[in-house]
């Protein structure tokens, strides 16, 4: 394990082994996306009380579930570069926050879109929408902090630290909806109880849900290896690889 | 397992600010929980925990059989309940669709003398239930089968 740790902190090594993944995750990814559209939007049933607008879940819940997980993601990232000083953690961290801001972004837009005709307004200000909008300024943060820097080290040492405490959030959004009250419902999709969705219902969001994460897997892994590339723009195997592609 | 020392340093350092800063926002949010809940439940209205003549927000259920809409004009009342206390609401203007008895409602406006809360804009607050409406009509036939035996009875 300790090896496959080892060479994990190698960039060259993760850009070659990584290369051979991409074509299956592209796969995966698209595939589970347009069965998921396909049968979300025009098979599923509408809903009793919503009608048709309920399909936004297909697109609200996964990407909802990815600006967490992808934050998650972030931070892991972020806590073994500040320990381990790992480059390949380094541009994970780094790679990560633009994807997830792009998913929390998702995430608000398409809620408030069902929000209009379902609660009759865009936005409220209740504990679940605003730790969401949190997150995604929390991600543009990110960003920001690593571009304020002229150099690398500085850049991930600082947004490792945002990450970090950042942190924080994560319970604060999956369990606002419990602890304080707000016009957000409770999850439908619990880890521990059965699904409040008839599950005519729920097996295209389960499908849509492995198709955004082979989607976000896709992203990271394409961005992080360009992301490589640029650092290691210096190095032998990358000036080899340039050449060979240039024939 | 022997980690090397500076590494362990920075461990520390890392769940240091992790736990640090949970245990900051968690003082922050418990010290703000009362304006962190987006309504006052009718049961903490009826306990006049609620101010009056102030601009907040009630949420609740709208109980069975109090909606009374008026033929001339916009205006509806109805009672929000949490099955504890009962709170009346006035309301003059264009509802949601899936405002409806027994369906929870969160109403901004004002609490006036009289303990009505007077709305200026009511939102429908959705549950976590989906379901397609065939099985939904097949559910109420069965429940009101298994009511009627009950019935005739009497």
């Amino acid at each position: 394990m300790w090896t496959f740790f080892h060479k994990m902190g190698s960039p060259r090594w993760f850009y070659q082994i990584s290369g051979q993944w991409l074509p299956w995750i592209a796969v995966f990814a698209f595939g589970l996306l347009a069965v998921g559209t396909v049968w979300g939007l025009a098979y599923a049933p509408a809903d009793f009380r919503q009608g048709n607008s309920y399909r936004i879940i297909y697109v609200h819940v996964p990407a909802s579930a990815i600006a967490l997980a992808g934050y998650m993601l972030m931070a892991f990232a972020a806590a073994i570069s500040l320990i381990w000083k790992m480059k390949l953690a380094e541009v994970v961290m780094k790679c990560a926050a633009p994807i997830g801001a792009g998913m929390a972004f998702i995430s608000l837009i398409s809620g408030a879109l069902w929000g209009k005709p379902t609660w009759g307004t865009y936005w409220v200000w209740d504990a679940r929408l605003t730790s969401m909008l949190i997150l995604f300024f929390l991600y543009l943060g990110v960003i920001a902090l690593y571009e304020a820097f002229e150099d690398n080290v500085s850049a991930s040492k600082a947004c490792a630290v945002l990450s970090l405490v950042g942190t924080v959030n994560i319970p604060i959004i999956y369990w606002s909806v419990e602890w304080w009250n707000s016009l957000h419902q409770p999850a439908t999709l619990k880890l521990t109880e059965e699904s409040t969705m008839h599950s005519d219902m729920l097996q295209p969001l389960l499908i849509m849900i492995a198709g955004f994460y082979a989607f976000y897997a896709l992203l990271l892994l394409m961005h992080s290896r360009s992301e490589i590339l640029v650092r290691e723009r210096n190095t032998k195997w990358v000036k080899e690889l340039v050449a060979k592609r240039l024939g | 397992m022997g980690m090397h020392p500076v590494r362990k340093q920075r461990l520390i350092i890392v769940l240091f600010i992790v736990f640090g800063a949970a245990i900051a926002v968690a003082l922050a949010t418990f010290a703000l929980r009362e304006n962190i809940n987006l309504f006052y439940p009718p049961a903490d209205i009826a306990a006049g925990k609620a101010p009056v003549g102030k601009s907040i927000r009630a949420g609740g259920m709208v109980l069975e059989g109090s909606i009374k809409r008026d033929t001339q004009s916009l205006r509806v009342d109805f009672i929000v309940t949490d099955y504890e206390a009962q709170v009346p609401v006035v309301y003059t203007g264009i509802l949601p669709d899936l405002f409806d008895e027994g369906q929870g409602v969160v109403a901004s406006g004002m609490l006036d003398e009289n303990g009505v809360f007077q709305a200026t804009e009511v939102l429908a607050k959705h549950d976590e239930n989906y379901m397609p409406p065939e099985v939904q009509s097949a559910l109420d036939s069965a429940a009101e089968s298994k009511a009627k035996p009950g019935k005739a009875a009497y």
